[in-house]
């Protein structure tokens, strides 16, 4: 994502830095994010939110500078109005309804009165809110608050939404159609930020990942781009096939595999690698001499066996 | 849309989300409760002891209640806790990003907030001016009321109560307002500004100016005499002013007050972050 072409519809951060007094929030940060559903992936601490903030204005940098889509947050008037933030805090103004939660902060875009009860409700809609909106966000359940944040944060059909923890506290169905949601808004165009600690949805949602740990920004790209970059850890393939402790011996000859363990069916080997091209032409040759191999495929290009490798096992995820 | 009428919108959209919440809140109810405390009194005058000779009494004792109690602690802790509550509420509540992730300029936000304090604060406490007046005098006989209201001062000093009550919402306000934008517990500086307030009538002439208090007690239409044997009271200190300025010139210099503060607190709002964690 570090491209040095430019189209103007990019999130640029140039070596952006927050500290909040002594504490580093996040340090030297370069990126450039294109358009798509990005993921910003890191534990406790790791200054996922520090960035979502900077990106949408409510911090300032202490050092750097960053842009969305050419725009500057010290142009407010301009900036937020291609910014939509859905942010992890549970907080809301005490009284409204789930409607007017969204329609009176709409109003301060300066939308015709029709056009920001159009919008509204439009927002509304696509978070399935519409029958529960003229009730008291005080009633609402947390999915429901999280999906009233959302409605909020895409009530003006924001270029970039930044969505901080967006899929906690929803119900399968709910995570289900807020997904949706993100792949839709990522298809047309929009930017989709969103922090998940749940990695295997982070996979299956994103067009590329950020990952973070303590502030820094520890790797940028899409997952398997990310995986192929991990040299120093051996990477780890699944082979399907017909005799796999036959395929387990022939392997063990060779140098490229330094593990390969039967896995827990018995009708796979899990092999480990330092080099994977090398060994797929391995595979092939083996494959002429008798062994029916179903399918080939790597078993740790995952955001969860990557961001293990990259930060350290057994450290949790957030 | 112009840029002028862009921001009047979203003054009066800030205006209606931060008055229906002012005006509405529970937590806000004290507020009403203490604009209508002196009201208390005035209505059980009515009811059980008055003595319907002592118009001028009357008189003198609603200019005390509004003096000694209405402005220094019932406006002021009332306008603590309306503009205070304008953005100091909001990072408590964590709502305050909800208004700074809108296409506004922080000038107008803290413009469309100072205002719907100040609508919400004169509504209270003006309205309770004139509650607590129709409580303290309507018990008077018809034609003594007409020929006071209408045929002498009353009208006048209706007006003038009206008028200092908004102008302590306007003065308070805004120095209310900026310590909610400028420091993290707000309760220690309005406790400075209640103290320096207080101390106003011992300071030398030059401080006293630096004061909201000083310049309302130059529109109070009436000076309450001092006690006839107790001259040195300590209380006096806090009512009677010596070196009283003329009404226009403590009016141009409360509204000058208040616009120095504001544009101040304007500037200062546009290096709010949010950190609700650190709050």
């Amino acid at each position: 994502m570090n491209l040095p072409h430019q189209s103007g519809q990019e999130i640029l951060l140039d070596n952006v830095s927050k500290f909040y007094g002594e504490v580093l929030g996040v340090n030297k940060v370069n990126l450039s994010i294109p358009p798509g559903i990005t993921s910003l992936v890191g534990p406790n601490g790791s200054g996922k939110t520090t960035l979502m903030n900077l990106i949408s204005g409510l911090l300032r940098p202490t050092r750097g500078r960053l842009s969305v889509c050419g725009l500057s947050p010290k142009d407010p008037e301009t900036y937020f109005r291609a910014v939509g933030y859905a942010t992890q805090y549970d907080g809301f103004p005490r009284g409204l309804t789930g409607w007017q939660f969204v329609h009176s902060y709409l109003r301060l875009f300066g939308f015709s009165p029709a056009d920001t009860e159009r919008l509204a409700w439009e927002a509304i809609d696509r978070v399935g809110l519409r029958e529960a909106a003229p009730r008291r966000i005080a009633g609402f359940s947390k999915g429901m608050r999280q999906r009233i944040k959302l409605a909020q944060a895409i009530a003006h059909r924001p270029k970039v939404l930044v969505l901080d923890e967006p899929l906690n506290g929803l119900d399968p169905l709910a995570r289900a159609e807020t997904i949706a949601l993100f792949k839709e808004l990522g298809s047309e165009g929009s930017h989709v930020l969103i922090s998940s600690h749940i990695l295997h949805e982070v996979d299956l949602i994103s067009d590329q990942v950020i990952m973070m740990s303590q502030g820094y920004v520890v790797a940028e790209g899409q997952i398997r781009g990310v995986r192929d970059e991990i040299s120093e850890q051996p990477m780890q393939i699944l082979i399907r096939c017909d005799k796999p402790e036959h395929l387990a011996a022939q392997l063990f000859t060779h140098e490229q595999v330094v593990e390969a363990k039967l896995h827990a069916d018995k009708a796979g080997l899990l092999v480990r690698t330092r080099h994977a091209e090398s060994f797929y032409k391995l595979l092939n040759h083996i494959a002429l001499n008798g062994v029916q191999i179903e399918s080939v495929a790597p078993a740790d290009d995952d955001a969860q066996s990557v961001y293990e490798y990259l930060i350290g096992t057994g450290e949790s995820t957030k | 849309m112009n840029q002028f009428s862009t921001w009047r919108r979203q003054v009066f959209a800030i205006m209606r989300i931060d008055l229906s919440k002012t005006f509405f809140a529970r937590r806000g109810l004290w507020i009403y409760l203490l604009a209508l405390s002196p009201a208390v009194p005035m209505f059980a005058h009515w009811m059980i002891g008055h003595e319907t000779d002592q118009l001028g009494v009357d008189v003198q004792i609603f200019a005390g209640i509004f003096q000694f109690f209405y402005l220094r602690i019932a406006v002021f802790f009332g306008c603590v806790g309306i503009f205070m509550n304008l953005f100091r509420g909001e990072m408590v509540d964590k709502s305050l990003h909800y208004y700074l992730l809108a296409p506004v300029r922080r000038e107008v936000l803290l413009a469309g907030k100072f205002l719907s304090g100040l609508v919400a604060a004169i509504s209270i406490f003006c309205g309770s001016v004139l509650v607590q007046w129709i409580g303290m005098f309507i018990h008077h006989p018809a034609p003594l009321l007409n020929s006071y209201m209408f045929g002498g001062p009353g009208m006048s000093h209706l007006v003038s109560y009206l008028a200092a009550t908004a102008l302590a919402c306007v003065g308070y306000g805004s120095i209310f307002l900026a310590a909610g934008v400028l420091f993290r517990n707000p309760l220690i500086p309005a406790a400075v500004i209640l103290v320096w307030e207080g101390l106003n009538g011992i300071l030398p002439a030059i401080l006293k100016k630096i004061s909201v208090i000083y310049w309302l007690k130059s529109v109070c239409p009436i000076s309450i005499p001092a006690p006839r044997n107790n001259g040195n009271n300590i209380f006096n200190l806090l009512i009677f002013d010596i070196d009283p300025a003329p009404a226009a010139v403590a009016i141009a210099n409360i509204l000058l007050l208040a616009a120095f503060v504001v544009v101040w607190s304007a500037m200062r709002a546009r290096r709010i972050e949010i950190s609700y964690g650190t709050e």
